[in-house]
């Protein structure tokens, strides 16, 4: 008898076992795939009342998208990729210059840097939602006001604690030889910085990548903030607006939805090793 | 930030050639490759914070001026029936939640535990709802709970012979409906967790176990949870941390709704600073809630140290 698991299911034969793991995976690929199956096959069937989303295709139709083109969903879509191109651009840079700076050079300060970093994450946006509102109102020192501007979407997802420290582990591994190397034959810090350290930590930018993607996708409170016109709106906060329509009825909520869910499924799917990687390093999504 | 071109040790590798440019250029550059982030950090987390903090001990009055109120909205927050019932539904949501997933997240991790190679798909399937974005989601459970016979979650339980369920819409199950909501997302994520952990037990341990003829519940209670001890106790400070501050699942859902029954501390601070900007209170209520959170995260570490003992 050979036990590679707690309850040792996998190793029980017979047809009764058999049955059993099947009727388990199917009862959770169900509850788990469920609701988002009944999304993707009522998108594209006829639903006029709340009542008609279900599993079973009803008639194959794009009316649905055809009526969500009426109600501005490809814009707010737009708007959504707009803020996750650029947020996530900014926030991958920013990461990758404060984690060079934490990994591989040592000066006064140091932990009370990493401090903040910890502080950050442990603060979550909720608490600072209402002030935000006031400071991107009126920045200080700068007096520009950022509410209803991309800018004000953007520049607050460009520092996450959780990516910089994901890819300040990351740089510590990079032998200090090559580094050294380098050195010596007069290479300056920006040549090192770009040449040496950024390519040997693309591992890892992949998988603050798909993060950093999934986390600006998903931002709620920010937009509702930053933008009071509709015009402004990513998809995610337009969904709410989307709820009854005297045509389709709720087809276009369906496909305004099916359209805010696939982009982070899709990174998903694309990036699993390196989503399961940042899951399971002792990195913590905060 | 300037004020730190402090000397750093030599690093450099050739010590007789240490000139005093190399000397500083170590911290300096430290210092530049930090900025962009901690000006994005100081801008919008620690400003916004203590611009909360300074509000919170005003009433806030954007043309005549803030007038001082030193505790007074705190005061209010405490006297608040509406504050009170927010509160607690957001500790009952978030404890309610975080027992749900991690005693499903820990069944499910038992139950597909092992070197199979066709449970990847299991495993992929079952953590979609985790990397959902949340509003989107909600939508889709908005149109699930639907009280009517035919809604598809009444007729699910139609099958199994169970009365249709008001679910959203009545003020005794609301927050019962989010919570399950909240489940279903959060299980996979605990359940991959467990998986990882699990991986981590010792082998040897449940082939003494089997040679000793113990049972399938031995082996469970005496090798593999006191291994997940760690695991769990991390992942039950997450939820609380993350269960506290809930917004986007109830407002999309309920908006605190029917009657307040379902109100939480995030979407009141909401209404509050948004609808009736009220800002002062708004910002106790943020404050107050990062208090809660803090005092819960501190509560879950010295459990988890008397457990250790």
């Amino acid at each position: 008898m050979r036990f590679d698991s707690a309850l040792g299911l996998e190793s029980r034969k017979g047809p009764m076992a058999v049955a059993g793991k099947v009727l388990i995976y199917g009862f959770m690929v169900v509850v788990f795939t469920g609701p988002l199956v009944g999304l993707l096959v009522s998108a594209f069937s006829k639903t006029l009342d709340p009542t008609s989303f279900s599993l079973w295709p009803d008639e194959f139709t794009l009316e649905n998208f055809v009526q969500a083109k009426e109600k501005n969903v490809y814009l707010y879509l737009l708007n959504s990729f707009i803020v996750v191109g650029f947020g996530l651009l900014l926030q991958m840079l920013v990461s990758v210059f404060a984690a060079y700076s934490l990994a591989r050079k040592k000066f006064r300060g140091m932990t009370f840097v990493l401090l903040l970093m910890l502080t950050t994450m442990m603060l979550p946006e909720e608490i600072i939602a209402i002030p935000l509102s006031l400071v991107l109102s009126d920045m200080p020192l700068l007096h520009v006001n950022l509410i209803g501007t991309y800018a004000g979407m953007i520049l607050p997802v460009g520092a996450w604690g959780f990516s910089i420290l994901v890819m300040t582990e990351f740089m510590k591994e990079v032998p200090v030889e090559l580094e050294e190397a380098a050195r010596i034959d007069g290479a300056g810090e920006l040549r090192i910085f770009a040449t040496i350290i950024v390519p040997l930590c693309r591992p890892a930018l992949g998988v603050i990548g798909v993060f950093g993607f999934t986390m600006i996708w998903d931002q709620y409170l920010l937009p509702l903030i930053v933008a009071p016109e509709s015009s402004m709106w990513t998809l995610p906060i337009a969904l709410r607006s989307l709820r009854s329509d005297e045509e389709v009825g709720i087809g276009v909520l369906l496909a305004a939805s099916l359209l805010a869910l696939l982009p982070s499924i899709i990174a998903f799917l694309a990036f699993q090793r390196q989503f399961m990687r940042g899951l399971t390093s002792g990195a913590i999504k905060g | 930030m300037t004020s730190t071109l402090t000397p750093a040790p030599g690093r450099t590798a050739t010590p007789h050639r240490r000139t005093k440019r190399v000397r500083w250029r170590g911290p300096l550059m430290a210092w530049l490759f930090l900025a962009p982030a901690l000006l994005l950090f100081l801008y919008f987390k620690f400003i916004p914070m203590f611009v909360g903090l300074w509000k919170s001990f005003f009433k806030v009055q954007t043309f005549l001026g803030d007038e001082w109120l030193g505790l007074e909205n705190y005061k209010t927050i405490i006297s608040d029936a509406d504050f009170a019932a927010a509160i607690w539904h957001s500790i009952l949501l978030a404890l309610g939640t975080t027992i749900g997933s991690l005693v499903l997240g820990l069944g499910f991790a038992l139950l597909i535990e092992g070197p199979a190679r066709y449970l990847w798909f299991v495993r992929t399937a079952a953590f979609l709802p985790v990397v959902t974005t949340m509003a989107a989601v909600a939508e889709v459970w908005r149109i699930m709970f639907h009280p009517a016979d035919s809604g598809m979650l009444n007729t699910i339980i139609g099958w199994v012979g169970v009365d249709p369920q008001p679910w959203l819409a009545s003020e005794h199950s609301s927050l019962w409906s989010i919570m399950l909501m909240s489940i279903w997302r959060g299980t996979p994520y605990d359940m991959m967790i467990f998986l990882a952990g699990l991986v981590g037990v010792d082998r040897t341990l449940y082939e003494a176990a089997a040679v000793d003829g113990a049972s399938t519940w031995h082996r469970l209670r005496h090798i593999t949870l006191p291994a997940l001890r760690p695991v769990f106790w991390i992942l039950f400070t997450l939820a609380a941390i993350r269960g506290l501050r809930v917004f986007v699942e109830v407002y999309v859902l309920t908006n605190g709704g029917p009657n307040g029954s379902s109100e939480v501390l995030m979407t009141l601070i909401y209404k509050l600073g948004f609808q009736k900007n009220d800002l002062g209170v708004a910002s106790a209520g943020g404050i107050v809630l990062f208090l809660a959170t803090l005092a819960l995260t501190l509560i879950a570490q010295m459990l988890r140290r008397r457990q250790a003992r």
